[in-house]
């Protein structure tokens, strides 16, 4: 990790990627502004994976996983952080040579380091979705998740989305040469305020352990899920048409609260209040909530070649 | 004779598919080639992580003409019929001919089918097999609806001969088939043609490609060895990490890393499957410390630093796994240490069966059987019953929940971190085995012990909540408990009366079963069987108010014991009859008494299979077949049960009175050889009668006239069939 071409910061990282996949042409959105626990959830991938038109997307997705909360201490886990998504509907022949170009532009070059595609086949039972693929290999470590979706919400996809996720933090960990996330530098070390990740974030990561874990108000969630789950239910049920007569289903208003639901449980899981037989229930719940959303969408404008 | 060469080139296939799919693709095309009409001389098929190829040498460059008689519709059949005929074969009337039949005049018609040149076979044969290729998983990508194991991107399909190379036209959704390829991903990517496949093998190892799996894993092998014996070190055998391995590089690079000291404290069996599992890495071991010290990554690239950087990083992510391993390894040394006391209430809260309670209640029911059992494998009842409530608390350990394959493992370790003695915390390893045909039994008594009331356990549990195995499945894996609860008594001669101990145990297990009060079909309340007491009060008040509440619940009877016992006896069939020993023969012996006993019962077969090897044992059968016969023919004619009194003096001839004498010495020897449970001197015994037996039928007519003497026959045969089922129903034995 001597080259030239070196990153210095998370951040640079991140805008070597965004630079290069809208060089590739792909529309550079914003994350989703609902809580998720990784970058599939954002309706860019799981809706518009669905139906026939094509699309083509890279954005950050910053992504809770509250029982991988570890205050701050644990070199690698986190129970917020960021991913890198990418999606391109009709994959593209050429889409693992585009990934590997999205290596070099972060400094890793595949003659150097050893790049391998290892068999890691995607499976998300809340989506109801899959797809076969890699999880790709830098020096032995998983650097990236590489997958061309079959079915999304229990609907086959065609045609077939490509779609890459990137472990910002430990892929930058990497690229930099860091041992501890915290330690990493957020910002130019150079600059004149220079910022460490820990400076950012070790502070929200032991706020959020303890409320994930000790303090969240169980009750309160439990009714959160069933609101969320009731209101999906009722957005879906409602009238195609509006007062007006306008045909405007709602199947992104009824996605936003089946996302809502699938957080809600994470937090219900990290409080330990869910047993292991009620988990697969919940599951499957938030996985009919999905597939009804995915039912709807297929049928909007957005789905049409 | 053309040679064919096919490459299907994609992105990277999954190692573990690739032994398969050469296999598959070497035998669908080379099946459709010859039900073609071509032949071949000989065929192999390659694989890399992004190529399956097959190489054909000499085929026939067409298919033989053949020729088809057919025979139509009588010539003043109707029109309809004659039409049916033409379009079935494809000719014109013209083209028929009339020929003379038994019922009058007949068409028929000669179809010649010309032979097809070998390309356009070829063409087709390719296109099926790609389209129907039995990939364990397969994909669309793209816009494409064709399946494949990862996206497909290009095809050689080429035919050679001394003339020259011809592409053979062909196109699969979009992809025309050429003869170009490319060769590794980074090193080589430019794309280049080939001529056949000794120009294609050549250019591909110019390409940095190494066509053939058995030679990248002997490169591997190779090269690991050599960088261990550069330190002093071997590497630990691993075939199937090998095969993997070898399965994703086309150009293996071995590189080897030292371990650093902070990890060496962790158990070996730890280092090697956090290695496998997580990095693909090979384990070193250092002979002199006997420690695993070192590792060999195979990386897929030569590179311009010989691969530091590569090695550097390998190093930074094994450092991070270990050091969770450590983490993981320290805390449950500590909760260890400590008694394992919130590991034990941890598997309180673990279900191990909605019908059967929890681990915990599992685990009691094994530690009491344990108890029980101990005496009979001559283990120490307050080891045997230790060693199985400590066996199984590693399931709630850190390093198992990351590692399960380390069940067992980790428990031996924890044990003896726990204090517990070498015999307790050696159960906790050894338990779990055998665990098939062919792996090791356990020998020490405590691990025993708890292996049998393991097996046991888990047997009559599912055998009281009937969940049996049915066809193919076996979710439970019952078959191998059975297995492992026939090969432990059988390998150590542990006599064991199985059916008073499921019996007994059942009744312990029943206790556990789930149970339930219902009112029609809604369930009131559910409990253990053993707590469902409480719940009579329940149904006694409701009675008084008038409702009708019942107690459901799962019986474990006499029946259930006979079905598991007969369950175990089919398991025990199989095993023997790997061991040579015929069916019939083990029917003949299950039918005896003393059946629950296993281990009598081998013996028994065995000895009874021996014997049947002999020309004795062979014509002795026949002999106290037809005993039994005429015999039962006899009684069945006459009403009455010959089965008194034979006298000697009734004797007319000297065969008689020989069979006479040799069943008064045959006899008593027979009945002490069984009570001593020596099988091969009751066989030696009853197979002297072979010859006396023999000369009496050739001799003697059974059913004479003379009554007194018909009789004394009769229970002379009597004598005979009394001293065959002391040793196995002998008419159940075939020939």
């Amino acid at each position: 990790m001597t080259s030239p071409n070196r990153p210095r910061s998370f951040q640079e990282i991140i805008l070597r990627l965004q630079n290069y996949w809208a060089t590739q042409g792909c529309a550079v959105l914003q994350p989703y502004d609902i809580e998720v626990g990784a970058g599939t959830f954002h309706p860019a991938t799981t809706l518009r994976a669905l139906g026939g038109r094509s699309w083509a997307a890279a954005y950050v997705q910053p992504s809770r996983r509250p029982t991988d909360g570890r205050y701050g201490e644990n070199p690698n886990r986190l129970q917020h952080y960021y991913q890198y998504q990418v999606i391109i509907k009709p994959s593209p022949a050429n889409l693992q040579d585009l990934y590997l170009g999205s290596l070099r532009a972060i400094g890793l070059d595949p003659l150097v380091h050893d790049v391998r595609f290892v068999e890691d086949d995607w499976e998300s039972p809340t989506l109801g979705a899959w797809g076969l693929g890699w999880e790709v290999w830098c020096d032995g470590m998983e650097v990236s998740q590489f997958t061309y979706f079959q079915q999304v919400g229990g609907h086959d996809c065609r045609p077939v989305s490509g779609e890459l996720t990137y472990g910002l933090e430990r892929l930058a960990m990497y690229v930099l040469g860091v041992e501890h996330v915290m330690d990493m530098p957020f910002n130019d070390p150079d600059a004149p305020i220079p910022l460490t990740y820990g400076d950012v974030f070790r502070q929200t990561e032991q706020e959020y352990s303890r409320w994930n874990f000790d303090q969240a108000d169980t009750e309160m969630l439990f009714q959160h899920f069933k609101d969320a789950e009731a209101e999906c239910a009722r957005i879906l049920a409602a009238p195609e048409t509006d007062a007006a007569g306008r045909r405007i289903p709602m199947a992104h208003p009824a996605y936003d609260q089946a996302i809502k639901a699938s957080h809600i449980f994470n937090l219900l899981d990290a409080r330990g209040v869910i047993s292991v037989t009620e988990r697969q229930a919940y599951i499957g719940r938030v996985r009919a909530l999905a597939k009804a959303c995915a039912d709807l969408f297929v049928t909007t404008e957005a789905a049409q070649a | 004779m053309p040679d064919l060469l096919i490459e299907l080139f994609s992105e990277e296939i999954p190692a573990r598919m690739q032994a398969r799919a050469r296999e598959d693709l070497q035998k669908l095309v080379t099946d459709g080639l010859v039900n073609a009409g071509l032949t071949y001389a000989s065929a192999g098929a390659f694989s890399t992580p992004r190529r399956l190829t097959l190489a054909v040498e000499g085929l026939t460059a067409s298919s033989p003409t053949t020729r088809e008689e057919r025979k139509g519709p009588r010539t003043d059949a109707p029109e309809a019929a004659l039409e049916g005929f033409l379009r079935s074969t494809g000719l014109t009337r013209d083209q028929l001919e009339a020929r003379d039949d038994k019922k009058g005049q007949v068409w028929f018609a000669t179809i010649t089918r010309p032979g097809r040149p070998a390309a356009e076979i070829v063409a087709e044969v390719l296109d099926t097999t790609i389209r129907n290729f039995p990939w364990p998983k397969s994909m669309r990508w793209g816009a494409g609806s064709l399946r494949w194991v990862r996206p497909l991107h290009s095809i050689i399909c080429l035919l050679s001969d001394e003339a020259g190379a011809t592409v053979v036209p062909l196109t699969v959704e979009g992809i025309a088939a050429g003869n170009a390829t490319r060769g590794h991903r980074f090193l080589s990517p430019d794309a280049f043609t080939v001529t056949g496949f000794d120009d294609y093998a050549a250019k591909l190892r110019r390409a940095h490609v190494i066509l053939d799996s058995a030679e990248r894993e002997a490169a591997i092998r190779q090269g690991a060895e050599n960088l261990a014996f550069a330190r002093g070190w071997e590497i630990v055998p691993d075939d199937a990490l090998l095969a993997e391995v070898a399965g994703l590089v086309e150009w293996p690079v071995p590189l080897m890393g030292v371990i650093e000291e902070r990890f060496l404290d962790l158990p070996p069996e730890v280092l090697q499957t956090s290695m496998k599992e997580h990095q693909k890495f090979f384990s070193a071991r250092n002979p002199k410390t006997g420690r695993i010290e070192g590792f060999v990554t195979v990386a897929n690239i030569d590179t311009p630093d010989d691969g530091a950087t590569i090695l550097a990083g390998n190093q930074r992510v094994l450092a991070a796994r270990l050091s969770d391993a450590a983490f993981f390894w320290e805390n449950d040394l500590r909760e260890a240490k400590s008694g394992m006391k919130a590991w034990e209430d941890g598997l309180k809260s673990v279900t191990f069966h909605n019908k059967l309670g929890s681990q915990a209640d599992r685990i009691a029911r094994i530690a009491a059987l344990a108890r029980e059992i101990a005496p009979l494998v001559g283990a120490d009842p307050d080891q045997a019953e230790r060693a199985a409530k400590l066996a199984k608390l590693d399931l709630r350990s850190a390093m198992v929940g990351e590692f399960p394959e380390l069940q067992g493992t980790m428990g031996r370790y924890y044990a003896l971190a726990a204090g517990e003695p070498e015999a307790v915390a050696d159960a906790a390893r050894e338990h779990y085995s055998p665990l098939g045909p062919s792996d090791a039994v356990p020998t020490a008594p405590v691990s025993v012990a708890v292996a049998l009331a393991d097996k046991i356990d888990t047997l009559t549990a599912f055998w009281a909540i009937e969940e049996k195995p049915t066809g193919s499945k076996d979710p439970f894996a019952l078959r191998r408990a059975a297995l492992g609860v026939i090969r432990l008594l059988v390998t150590l001669g542990l006599k064991a009366q199985l059916r008073s101990l499921l019996t007994q145990h059942g009744e312990v297990v029943r206790a556990d079963t789930a149970a339930t009060v219902q009112e029609g079909n809604a369930v009131i309340a559910r409990s253990r069987y053993a707590d469902i007491t409480r719940d009579y009060d329940l149904v006694e008040i409701a009675k008084a108010d008038g409702r009708r509440l019942t107690i459901h619940s799962w019986s474990f009877n006499g029946e259930t014991v006979a079905d598991l016992l007969s369950f175990l006896h089919d398991r025990l069939k199989v095993y023997l009859r790997d061991q040579g020993i015929r069916h019939d023969i083990i029917d003949a012996v299950l039918a005896q008494p003393g059946n629950d006993d296993l281990v009598l019962v081998v013996n028994r077969a065995t000895a009874l299979n021996a014997m049947l090897q002999t020309e004795d044992g062979k014509n002795l059968t026949q002999g106290l077949k037809r005993a039994g016969n005429i015999l039962a023919q006899a009684e069945e004619k006459d009403g009455v049960e010959y089965s008194f009194g034979a006298d000697p003096k009734f004797a007319e001839t000297d065969e008689e009175r020989a069979l006479f004498a040799a069943l008064d010495t045959a006899e008593p020897a027979i009945k002490a050889a069984i009570k001593t449970e020596d099988f091969p001197a009751a066989m030696t015994a009853i197979a002297h009668l072979r010859a006396p037996i023999d000369a009496f039928f050739e001799a003697v007519q059974v059913n004479t006239d003379n009554q007194i003497v018909r009789r004394n026959r009769l229970n002379l045969l009597h004598r005979i069939r009394a001293a065959g089922q002391q040793i196995a129903d002998f008419t159940k034995v075939e020939g």
